[in-house]
């Protein structure tokens, strides 16, 4: 019996504390070869594709802006744009938020993607909460939680509609019988919903994938029913065997309530990695990476964020502060909230306690960790079991440098995992829905 | 000798008539391919044009005045043009990209940073047409506001001036706020704004970075951009103008205008009355050119099977590179510094610009032999700015 095939995506990273800017490998996060760099590399490798999040507000801490991590990125579908002329079979995914954008806009835009790269993109389809992200655009902040997957839910069926509005065969450019267009080929949406009053027709023909592929993020109950309704991969952070399982299980348990089937929808963490030539040297790197992806500075500013006062006082080698968290204040913007603060403070308390912790060992003990550490074997057997083991239908890499992270994965990892018969050694489709096997 | 003539060209669909897609040298079935798009630009790099402009609108192209209409012998459907732009950037070096994008059912922010981020994708070559959408039917395809009929025609030989008429105004003044709200962005990030200095854990100097809290009638806008400051630091904004008010608007929010004379007498008039509102936004004249040695020939059997003859907002030039090169020379006289050709056919008078045109002009001492810069603000004569946060340090 054949064995499961394993999906991989490249994330390009970016604004968070996991991207090791000090390192002196460390290049431009914003000039185009960077991008242009990780994504052939991306497609050396035969990765379904590369996956670029956006960003809407620079982060706040204190009311000042966050200046410890990589700030700035350019516009998502511009950049996967102009990749679609530096690449040629992989998927071009682009996180773009539903609050803030407008469906006639957005499906175009996408549509206009999907023709430019000959049927590769792809939308992670996000929304946004916070009023602080709304202060940047005209509609300001707006929606409550649940308004805002049912905006979501109803722009995605609406996008569906504009892009299925312009028969297949559409354009015919007959110069003899001067019919541009087949008569009849353009049909007109009328949409009226909660959310949006949209009449008219629809400015492209057909895209080569019909649809670019939905992509879901996010893991609340509602997030993993939008995914089960209408997308076609989700982007998870269940990177570990048992917990993958779990989520693996219930997700695709969803599917049949909407008449699909489990392989319709495919499972991708995203995950980390650090490799070396023996168990003890990618140990050794792991730890070093972290180390460097907690810095004293990011240590302090991530104690401010549960703690809720300023901390710059504190030794970030030193033990946690005596002082107790200001419940009332909330001192971080633009970044996901830490609910319930006063039990994670307890619970870092206690943890320090136990092992004896400073405050930068604290913060890199309970940060999250990298999910695949070892040889190049061991990390590809690792790989290969979780895919079979029904944990994920495959992983999205966040390397920590750019643009070279990915480089000796796809060098080392993914031969090994060609070997093992479960990873493409060359693409047999043109587009991502086939390289998805959702075709 | 006379002074150095800009050229850029207007890329829209198989050219700006009608039924340019039936022209023999036309490929209509390769409109929507990455690779008919790439051929029309690196064939105007070769001609070593200034830039090129991308058509768009959030509406199919219709030759009624605010409906799409029924008709499927002529070319309709578009791509996104910033989108476009950024897949052509790529596979060009030196030519200047300026895409049209909608002020008016767009979000200020994410235009500023798509153009932002094609300066950057391009070293440098981006620039924006930024245009007002006054029509009903593409509203409707947002639902979000009302839009007053209207029954004149637009962009048409002796349609009407809009400027009195008080919607068209707040169109202008929305899309004022929004330009001015782009450059805000722009300059949001001071040019040195990322220090990586390891020792502090720094990535960015924060004072650096610019809240821009734009508050106007339409919208409000906090900042700083999420994008860094891009190599021209402010790409370049084009607008195009037929009238008073638009006219206003580019004087106050464009680097360039393009204008739509129909004769040298007229096109001094125009340069008057830009010049009075504005010393230094550059003046383009837009042109439709149809070209060759059967250039009359080739537009008359085009209006023969679009059922009409060609109507247009610019002046029709139908006739040889060398008459038209003197009737640029002319009206470079009158005060244009250069022109928008909007080749009546693409690929054919494309070619006819890039191979004919230029070489006559150079001939003259009136176009380049090379490119002579890197940005298109270079190419333009334009200084790069700095921030207007640094300078007010």
């Amino acid at each position: 019996m054949s064995r499961r095939q394993v999906h991989l995506a490249a994330h390009f990273p970016g604004v968070n504390n996991t991207t090791v800017w000090a390192d002196p490998r460390s290049g431009s996060q914003i000039d185009f070869a960077s991008f242009t760099h990780l994504a052939r590399t991306a497609e050396r490798g035969k990765f379904d594709f590369f996956f670029l999040a956006e960003g809407l507000r620079l982060r706040e801490l204190k009311g000042r802006i966050h200046d410890l991590d990589v700030v700035g990125r350019p516009e998502s579908l511009t950049v996967l744009s102009a990749l679609a002329a530096v690449t040629h079979r992989l998927g071009l995914a682009g996180t773009v938020n539903t609050t803030f954008n407008e469906p006639y806009e957005l499906a175009r835009r996408l549509s206009t993607l999907d023709h430019l790269s000959g049927g590769r993109a792809a939308w992670n389809v996000v929304t946004t909460s916070d009023a602080f992200t709304g202060e940047n655009f005209r509609r300001g902040g707006f929606l409550d939680r649940a308004d805002r997957y049912e905006r979501a839910a109803e722009f995605v069926r609406l996008s569906r509609e504009l892009w299925d509005s312009w028969q297949p065969d559409a354009v015919l450019g007959d110069q003899a019988a001067g019919h541009f267009l087949n008569e009849d080929a353009i049909g007109t949406v009328g949409h009226r919903g909660a959310h949006f009053t949209v009449e008219g027709r629809f400015t492209l023909p057909r895209s080569p994938q019909g649809h670019p592929i939905i992509i879901q993020a996010g893991d609340s109950a509602e997030g993993r029913e939008f995914a089960a309704a209408t997308a076609d991969v989700i982007f998870t952070g269940h990177g570990s065997l048992e917990d993958g399982k779990r989520f693996y299980a219930d997700v695709k348990s969803r599917l049949a309530r909407y008449g699909r089937e489990p392989h319709q929808l495919k499972i991708m963490p995203g995950v980390t990695f650090a490799l070396g030539d023996t168990e003890e040297e990618a140990a050794e790197n792991a730890a070093d990476i972290r180390r460097r992806q907690v810095g004293p500075q990011t240590a302090i500013a991530f104690l401010e964020q549960v703690w809720g006062r300023d901390l710059s006082a504190c030794d970030p080698d030193g033990p946690l502060p005596e002082i107790e968290p200001d419940l009332t204040a909330g001192v971080s913007q633009g970044r996901v909230a830490i609910k319930d603060r006063a039990a994670v403070a307890a619970k870092w308390r206690a943890l320090a306690a136990e092992k004896g912790l400073t405050i930068r060992e604290l913060v890199i003990e309970v940060t999250g960790r990298q999910t695949f550490v070892g040889t190049p074997r061991t990390v590809a057997r690792l790989i290969d079991e979780h895919v079979q083991a029904g944990a994920a239908d495959g992983f999205i890499l966040v390397p920590h440098l750019t643009p070279g992270g990915l480089d000796e994965f796809v060098d080392r990892v993914v031969p090994l995992l060609q070997e093992r018969g479960v990873f493409r050694t060359d693409y047999t489709g043109t587009t991502l829905r086939e390289h998805l096997e959702l075709a | 000798m006379s002074s150095p003539l800009h050229l850029a060209v207007a890329l829209d669909g198989a050219g700006w008539h009608p039924a340019a897609w039936r022209e023999p040298s036309a490929a209509p079935r390769a409109l929507f391919s990455a690779r008919y798009w790439a051929g029309l630009v690196t064939e105007a790099e070769r001609g070593l044009l200034d830039f090129v402009t991308i058509e768009d609108a959030l509406g199919l192209q219709s030759t009624l005045p605010d409906a799409p209409d029924e008709r499927t012998d002529q070319v309709r459907g578009r791509f996104d043009a910033v989108l476009l732009a950024a897949r052509l950037a790529p596979l060009t070096h030196r030519i200047g990209l300026v895409p049209t994008a909608t002020t008016t059912h767009t979000e200020p922010f994410h235009v500023a940073i798509g153009i932002a981020a094609l300066d950057h994708i391009s070293g440098g070559r981006a620039g924006w047409r930024p245009q007002v959408s006054a029509r009903g039917f593409e509203a409707r395809h947002f639902g979000r506001r009302d839009v007053p009929p209207l029954d004149q025609v637009l962009n048409r030989p002796g349609g009407a001036d809009l400027s009195a008429d008080p919607h068209v105004r707040d169109l202008f003044a929305e899309a004022g706020d929004a330009v001015r709200v782009a450059r805000l962005l722009w300059d949001s990030w001071e040019d040195d704004a990322e220090i990586r200095d390891v020792p502090t854990g720094r990535f960015v100097d924060r004072d650096k970075l610019h809240h821009i809290d734009f508050t106007g009638r339409f919208f409000s806008v906090k900042g700083p951009s999420i994008t860094p400051r891009s190599p021209q630091g402010q790409p370049v904004v084009a607008a195009l103008a037929h009238a008073r008010l638009p006219y206003e608007f580019a004087a106050a929010h464009a680097d360039v205008v393009f204008v739509t004379p129909h004769s040298a007498d007229q096109a001094r008039a125009i340069v008057a009355e830009v010049r009075e509102l504005s010393a230094d936004v550059r003046i383009f004249a837009d042109l439709v050119v149809f070209l060759g040695d059967d250039a009359a020939g080739r537009k008359a059997r085009l209006d023969e099977l679009d059922g009409a003859e060609l109507a247009s907002d610019a002046a029709v030039f139908t006739g040889h590179v060398r008459e038209l090169a003197g009737l640029l020379l002319e009206w470079q006289r009158a005060g244009i510094q250069g022109f928008r050709l909007r080749p009546g056919a693409v690929p054919y008078d494309l070619w006819q610009i890039t191979s004919g045109l230029t070489a006559e002009l150079r001939g003259r001492q009136a176009f380049r032999s090379r490119y002579e810069a890197g940005t298109l603000r270079g190419l333009l004569g334009l200084p790069r700015p700095a921030s207007r946060y640094a300078e007010a340090r």
